[in-house]
């Protein structure tokens, strides 16, 4: 099954990166953007037989070592066919 | 005393500290290799700085999660002594023995240059030999060291008195250009509830002999050989 985890800065943490990244796209015309968060995203496969199975274990995951849960959420989504 | 200090690949402070103990202080010291799932009998364990599995995914990450770190997290449980520089302290949050995060620094670059921090405890085996108030010039070498925490993850923090170095300038005010890496409250070092795990940003171990122009950091580890050599220490 192939899914597909989003690590993202928490709303309330001052997120440094993001912060340069907006700027810098302000710099080359985007001045529409308000505000950015930078964030990492891993595509897994895994060997499991159901769904509901695969969102535990990646759940699990995050938060025995994909995401920092002090600084950091995350999103899970699994896949029925082909990451998008 | 007998010291173990934990190489991860990727530590590159290993020796400095192994050095400072050995030679400097003339103390037993192993290095642990971070496969092994037992500490020697080591009374001090120190996790060095470096880039432990080259920072992938967070500072620290994958390293808390080596072999090695149950029987430090045991050895931290049983009081044992445990002091993380660096990467050490990058990894000792990342493992859940000290409380909080690190994020890249505030102004996204490496920085390597000396800083003064402040000593706020002086009744941990590592400060004991420094005033409180004193002033210490120490060098630091690191992208992620930008320490937070929920706000009232901080406030317990602050609350149990478990800052033990903070960023200052040359008067000793904690000011906003002095907190080099944008650290809640400029945090440089914290320890834990019962002051035997302690971390810090800045490098004791590189400014611990005289030939570098800088003892600053020598007392951490001589402080620490100190606590050992006296029999109260089983009180602890």
């Amino acid at each position: 099954m192939k899914a597909r985890v989003i690590v993202y800065p928490r709303e309330e943490i001052l997120d440094p990166q993001g912060k340069a990244i907006c700027e810098a796209l302000g710099r080359v015309g985007f001045h529409e953007v308000e505000e950015v968060r930078a964030g990492k995203s891993f595509d897994i496969e895994l060997a499991v037989d159901s769904r509901r199975e695969a969102e535990k274990r990646l759940n699990s995951m995050c938060e025995s070592l994909l995401a920092n849960t002090v600084i950091e959420d995350y999103e899970v989504q699994v896949f029925d066919g082909e990451a998008p | 005393m007998k010291c173990g200090v934990v190489v991860f690949p990727g530590s590159n402070c290993d020796h400095d500290v192994y050095h400072v103990l050995k030679h400097v202080l003339g103390q037993e010291v192993e290095f642990l290799w971070h496969q092994e799932t037992n500490l020697h009998s080591c009374e001090l364990v120190v996790l060095p700085g470096g880039f432990s599995y080259g920072d992938y995914l967070r500072a620290g990450a994958v390293a808390a999660l080596s072999p090695i770190m149950s029987a430090v997290k045991e050895h931290a449980a049983n009081g044992g002594l445990l002091l993380g520089i660096c990467n050490g302290f990058q990894i000792l949050l990342e493992a859940g023995l000290l409380p909080g995060a690190m994020r890249r620094n505030r102004d996204l670059r490496f920085q390597c240059e000396d800083v003064l921090v402040q000593v706020e405890r002086n009744d941990l085996p590592f400060t004991r030999r420094y005033e409180i108030g004193q002033v210490l010039r120490m060098p630091i070498a690191h992208s992620e060291g930008n320490y937070t925490d929920s706000v009232s993850g901080i406030e317990s923090l602050e609350a149990a008195g478990q800052v033990v170095l903070r960023y200052v300038d040359e008067e000793a005010r904690r000011v906003d250009d002095a907190n080099v890496n944008g650290s809640a409250n400029s945090i440089a070092g914290i320890c834990n509830a019962d002051g035997n795990v302690m971390a810090m940003m800045p490098h004791p171990e590189r400014c611990a002999e005289e030939v570098l122009c800088n003892t600053d950091g020598l007392s951490v580890f001589s402080a620490v050989v100190e606590v050992a050599s006296e029999p109260a220490r089983a009180s602890l």
